[in-house]
C-alpha cells in the first residue's frame, strides 16, 4: 500500500500538469458536510458519501432502517428525514457527476455500494482474503486512509 | 438574591462541578428506569449486576439472525473495543473505561431500542436496561 501511494505521489509529480486535475478528480468525491448524516451513518459503518449510490437507492435505504442489512438502525423521524434529503440532494448524478457514468449502467437501485459496477470494477483485482483486509468490504477508510475526506486515489 | 443565601448557593454550585459528572448522572439515570421498574411491578427491588452480566453473556432468540447476543458486536470482555459487522470500532461498554457511557439518557434509549430489538426481537424492560447499566458500571 505505503509503495503503492509513494508511486502514486510521485507519478502525480511527475505528471503534465495538464492531466494532474483530471486524475485527481477520477478518484474523489465530495465529502460529507452534514453533521447529522456523519454522526448518525457513521456510528455504525464508514460514512459513505452520498455520491456512491444514485437518489433512488437512498430512498430505499432510509425508508427500511428497520432493517438496514441485518441490523435494526431506525432513527426518530425528523432525523431520518433530515439525513434522506441530503443524501438524495448529493446523490449520484448530482453535483460535479462524480461517478455519473458508472451509476447510468446500474440497472435499478442498488442497496450496497459494493455491488455498483463502478466499486466492482474498481476492486477487480483484489482477492477476497486481501478485502478480508480491510475487516470488512465496507470499511472503506481501512485501505483509503483520506477516505472520509472523499479522497479514494491511494488505490 | 439575599446576600446570606449568595454564598450558599456559590457553594452549592461548587461542591456540584467538583462531583463527577458522569457519576451523578449515571445516578439519576439508574434513579428513573427504577422508578419505571417499580411502576412496571411494585415488587422491583432494586438491580442487579448479575442479572445484567446474564443478559449480556446470553445467547437470545428472536433477534435478527446475525446478531443473537451482545457479545456478537460488543466482545465477550466489557472494557475492551468491540466492532460493528461493518468493521466500526465500538467503544467499550464498561462505564470505568469509557467515561461518556450512560450519561445521556436520549443516547441510551436509542440503543436499547435498535439493538435490543437487534437480539432478542423486541424492546428491553426497565427490569433489563437498569440490570445492564448496573453491570457496566461496575465494571
Amino acid at each position: 500500500m505505503r509503495t503503492a501511494i509513494t508511486l502514486a505521489v510521485l507519478l502525480a509529480a511527475a505528471a503534465p500538469a495538464a492531466l494532474a486535475p483530471a486524475a485527481l478528480a477520477e478518484d474523489r468525491v465530495p465529502p460529507i458536510t452534514d453533521a447529522a448524516t456523519l454522526k448518525e451513518c457513521g456510528a455504525c459503518h464508514f460514512a459513505f458519501q452520498p455520491a456512491f449510490l444514485p437518489a433512488e437507492s437512498w430512498r430505499k435505504i432510509m425508508d427500511s432502517l428497520n432493517d438496514h442489512f441485518g441490523e435494526n438502525a431506525s432513527l426518530p423521524v425528523d432525523v431520518r428525514f433530515h439525513i434522506t434529503d441530503y443524501l438524495v440532494a448529493n446523490a449520484a448524478g448530482t453535483g460535479k457527476k462524480r461517478h455519473k457514468k458508472e451509476h447510468e449502467t446500474t440497472t435499478g437501485a442498488p442497496l450496497r455500494i459494493t455491488e455498483t459496477p463502478m466499486w466492482v470494477h474498481e476492486h477487480r483485482k483484489l482477492s477476497e482474503a486481501a478485502l478480508a483486509k480491510a475487516g470488512s468490504k465496507v470499511a472503506c477508510a481501512a485501505c483509503h486512509r483520506e477516505a472520509a475526506r472523499g479522497v479514494y486515489e491511494d488505490d | 438574591m439575599s446576600s446570606r443565601v449568595l454564598p450558599a448557593v456559590l457553594l452549592t454550585i461548587l461542591g456540584l462541578a467538583a462531583l463527577p459528572a458522569t457519576a451523578a448522572d449515571r445516578t439519576s439515570i439508574l434513579k428513573d428506569y427504577a422508578a419505571a421498574a417499580k411502576a412496571a411491578d411494585p415488587a422491583f427491588a432494586g438491580f442487579s449486576a448479575p442479572r445484567g452480566e446474564t443478559l449480556f453473556r446470553s445467547k437470545h432468540v428472536g433477534g435478527k439472525p446475525d446478531t443473537p447476543m451482545c457479545t456478537t458486536c460488543h466482545g465477550d470482555d466489557p472494557r475492551k473495543e468491540g466492532k460493528t459487522r461493518a468493521g466500526k470500532v465500538i467503544e467499550p461498554l464498561a462505564g470505568s473505561v469509557t467515561a461518556a457511557r450512560y450519561t445521556d439518557p436520549e443516547k441510551i434509549e436509542k440503543w436499547f431500542k435498535r439493538n435490543c430489538d437487534g437480539v432478542m426481537g423486541r424492546e428491553c424492560t426497565a427490569l433489563e436496561k437498569g440490570d445492564f447499566i448496573t453491570f457496566m458500571i461496575g465494571q
